[in-house]
């Protein structure tokens, strides 16, 4: 579809009249078959481009297509099918009494018939690896298996997009690591767009794209290695960067010259590897 | 103070279909002024260990001792008042805890609680805030009306106006951004070292336990699975990941250098630049075999 | 560990009462509740006994329990009975115990009256020992739903109670955790004077409110971006079904209806 993406013309958002902005004349494009990861320190707006994408705020000013698709009242609905969201807080979102009244919700508010959510409870749960859960209660799930109920409760709908909102802040790094595969295999199976705002550095080197916010603007959107190579800048704005990235910036002082901005162990190791064996 | 677990036991709602064994005969012992970190997946029996250290729960078997104070399966003990004043526990997003109308009220609670003086509680409320770097205005707020990170320090502070001897930490970053989670483990290792505290941090982070503790204890469904020095304990990959944990990010690194390289680098806490340096070196051949 | 949590007095035992569609036993009490009044013989209360016992045997739940939760009754039921035998002087006396005289109608009007309590209490209680909550909240919002056209709110009331349940345990939670926050703080919850122990609470009732509402912001948000917009054109998962197991039931209870109005004076 030529249509396939998510377009932020110009937006502007404040909660108030008498508040400050939040996001000042923001534009830019994700297109749906990307993963783009938002980063930006509390308060830089990450938050809010999230919800402004699904139509849980409306701009002040400046448009907001999905799909070519204006976001507005009218259409919010239309939209929302489109887009997925999955919040921070495992317990805030689990709506139903057991896992399968849960991840049914949404179908049943987008007026699925009854078959359709029999099939599609299946096909989600096993897609995030929860199957046979089905009649569990949430109180006696982790917060990781919460959150891939969360996930599939998005999928069921068959949504072209996620948006992960600090979904994994809560999780222990097991829990984290298992909802970060999760999503990945999701996506490549299902061919899905997926927007991450995150603190979790391991997750930003993994996607396609990064977009950095700061106070309100997009500071910066380039690929992850890009990114990253601005090392000192970033903490200017209150970023940290990968232990590998800060190890590569001491490389560097220390007088070895690396071709590329090392994004993993694996990179910086090759590049270490060929250096010394043409030293 | 020193504390002791000598084969404890603690078992939740023994003898009913829903019994569950939290803690099985664990025995350890830290001296005073130690920095301990207690690592362990959800359900290791983490927050078990350290509610025994205020006396919230009593062994099923065994005893433990904080200092003079001792608990023991099947004994009350009636000097728990005192033993909750000696020891400040910060439990998990310590923010839900706040509910007076102004940060200086919330603060103090803890200590008039324990019948601390007007004029002695003032001070330790200035001191508390400073210690954790917020300023003295915030003091007349609402603690509803301040950011989430802001409500943790305050929350945090109302621990320390305690001014206890053990601080027990349950995962205090949690949920924070990667600059607050340095900033307050910076901050608690900094009161550590000035009030010579005995710090005890149930942690998910290898990268913390490394940095900070100076004694590492790794639990495994209620049992010490391994226990020792910090660059012991990661030194065992293979023993970690065979329980699903990480070692730090710097000490795999440095594994992986070696194998590689076959350059051995052994790590004793340098830091990044220091760590270049030896690395630059290697690369360049020009690093001593002696 | 709040692992032994149990929301009302469901207990699962897979009998064909268990299975029976909730809205059918909801309706089967209902009209056991009129009826009762009708029976006025030996006769007609001894056949709703043997429905009511009935009835509890067939659910296959242990004795024990089923009595456990009639606990807070029994109080009542004994109360009214003596209430009876005290107040009421009708008829000839038929015992004399210090001075103090037992009426024949006193101790017939107290015999039926708590009686027709037990009765009353036995069999709703049934309901709640074979249902499971959400089942009950279904059946409810099926039942109300005609009332639907005179803008009665079935389908708000239903979701209402369903989170409620969602969310219990989780309050459970967090109102262990917050307790245990404060008693680390020096609270003392269990000793001290009524009016300490109504200061203690404050500090933990605070928060608790707090976080509600905090959950209830982000649920409603949650929600609603996952679609949710009302009652109107939603389809559900959970269904309903009446089948034979239930026309039996109705069966039943027509052939008791006229063993009642059969043997009634």
């Amino acid at each position: 579809m030529e249509n396939s993406k998510i377009e932020f013309r110009n937006v502007s958002f404040r909660y108030q009249e008498d508040m400050p902005w939040v996001l000042k004349n923001v534009s830019f494009t994700i297109s749906a078959d990307e993963w783009v990861a938002i980063i930006g320190h509390n308060g830089s707006g990450k938050s809010t481009i999230a919800k402004l994408m699904n139509g849980l705020l409306f701009p002040q000013e400046g448009e907001i297509y999905v799909n070519g698709q204006k976001v507005s009242r009218e259409t919010i609905w239309d939209v929302r099918e489109k887009v997925g969201m999955v919040f921070q807080n495992p317990d805030n979102q689990f709506v139903g009494t057991t896992v399968r009244d849960d991840v049914a919700f949404g179908m049943e508010n987008h007026g699925m018939p009854r078959e359709l959510m029999l099939e599609r409870i299946e096909t989600s749960l096993a897609a995030v690896g929860m199957q046979g859960y089905e009649e569990q209660e949430p109180h006696r799930l982790s917060g990781g298996q919460k959150q891939r109920v969360a996930i599939a409760s998005v999928l069921a709908v068959s949504p072209k997009y996620i948006i992960l909102d600090e979904a994994t802040a809560m999780l222990d790094p097991k829990g984290r690591k298992e909802i970060l595969k999760t999503v990945l295999e999701v996506q490549e199976q299902r061919n899905l767009c997926l927007v991450t705002i995150t603190h979790d550095l391991l997750e930003v080197t993994q996607a396609d794209r990064v977009m950095v916010m700061n106070e309100g603007e997009v500071w910066l959107e380039a690929s992850p290695r890009e990114v990253f190579s601005k090392q000192e800048q970033l903490q200017e704005i209150g970023l940290d960067t990968p232990f590998i990235t800060k190890l590569a910036d001491e490389l560097k002082a220390a007088g070895i010259s690396l071709t590329r901005e090392p994004l993993n162990h694996q990179e910086l190791l090759e590049e270490l590897w060929t250096l010394r064996s043409t030293m | 103070m020193d504390i002791t677990f000598d084969h404890v036991s603690y078992t939740y709602q023994p003898n009913s279909p829903f019994e569950h064994h939290a803690l099985k005969d664990l025995s350890f012992q830290f001296s005073s002024g130690s920095f301990v970190a207690v690592i362990g997946h959800t359900g290791s029996g983490k927050s078990t260990l350290i509610q025994h250290l205020n006396g919230l729960v009593q062994p099923t078997e065994g005893a433990v001792s904080i200092g003079s104070y001792h608990l023991q399966a099947g004994k009350k003990n009636k000097k728990l008042r005192e033993l909750r004043e000696k020891v400040g526990v910060v439990f998990q997003y310590p923010e839900h805890q706040l509910f007076e109308e102004t940060v200086e009220k919330d603060i103090a609670f803890g200590p008039s609680n324990f019948g601390v003086g007007e004029e002695d509680i003032k001070q330790r409320t200035k001191e508390a805030i400073s210690a954790v770097h917020l300023s003295e205005d915030m003091l007349q707020r609402s603690p509803f009306d301040l950011s989430g990170g802001q409500m943790r320090r305050v929350a945090i502070a109302g621990v320390l106006a305690m001014d206890p001897d053990v601080l027990v930490l349950d995962e205090p970053t949690a949920g924070l951004d990667p600059r607050g989670q340095k900033e307050i483990m910076d901050m608690f290792a900094r009161l550590h070292k000035q009030k010579q505290l005995t710090t005890v941090l149930v942690t998910h982070s290898m990268e913390d336990a490394l940095n900070y503790a100076d004694h590492v204890i790794i639990l495994k469904d209620g049992e010490v699975y391994k226990e020792g020095a910090p660059l012991e304990i990661f030194k065992e990959k293979e023993a970690l990941q065979s329980v699903q944990l990480d070692v730090p990010e710097v000490i795999e690194f440095l594994g992986e250098v070696e194998r590689t390289l076959d350059e051995k680098i052994s790590y004793q806490g340098q830091s990044i630049a220091e760590l270049a340096k030896e690395l630059a070196q290697v690369v360049k051949g020009g690093r001593d075999h002696e | 560990m709040s692992s032994s949590m149990m929301i009302g007095q469901y207990i699962p035992a897979g009998s064909f009462i268990h299975k029976l569609d909730p809205r059918t036993k909801i309706a089967i009490i209902f009209f056991f509740v009129v009826i009762v009044f009708f029976a006025n013989s030996v006769m007609s209360y001894g056949l709703l006994t043997l429905f009511a016992v009935g009835s509890a045997f067939a659910t296959k739940i242990r004795v024990r329990y089923i009595l456990k939760g009639l606990k807070p009754v029994w109080f009542l039921i004994a109360f009214t009975f003596l209430l009876h035998l005290f107040v009421t002087r009708e008829g000839e006396v038929i015992a004399t115990v210090f001075g103090w005289e037992l009426y024949r109608e006193a101790l017939i009007q107290g015999s039926t009256i708590s009686l027709r309590f037990f009765l009353l209490i036995m069999v709703t209680s049934l309901l709640t020992l074979t249902t499971t909550p959400i089942e009950i909240t279904d059946a409810i919002e099926q039942l109300l739903g005609p009332f639907k056209r005179f803008r009665f709110p079935a389908h708000e009331l239903a979701l209402m109670m369903s989170i409620s349940l969602r969310f219990i345990p989780t309050l459970m939670q967090e109102t262990e955790k917050i307790s245990k926050a404060q008693a680390s703080r020096g609270v003392d919850f269990r000793t001290g004077s009524f009016k300490d122990r109504i200061k203690a609470v404050i500090p933990l009732l605070v928060p608790l409110f707090v976080s509600a509402f905090k959950r209830a912001e982000e649920l409603a948000m949650a929600m609603e971006a996952r679609g949710y917009k009302g009652g109107e054109g939603r389809t559900k998962l959970r269904e309903l079904h009446i089948g034979w197991k239930d026309y039996v039931v109705y069966g039943l209870f027509i052939l008791l209806m006229a063993g009642l109005f059969l043997t009634r004076n």
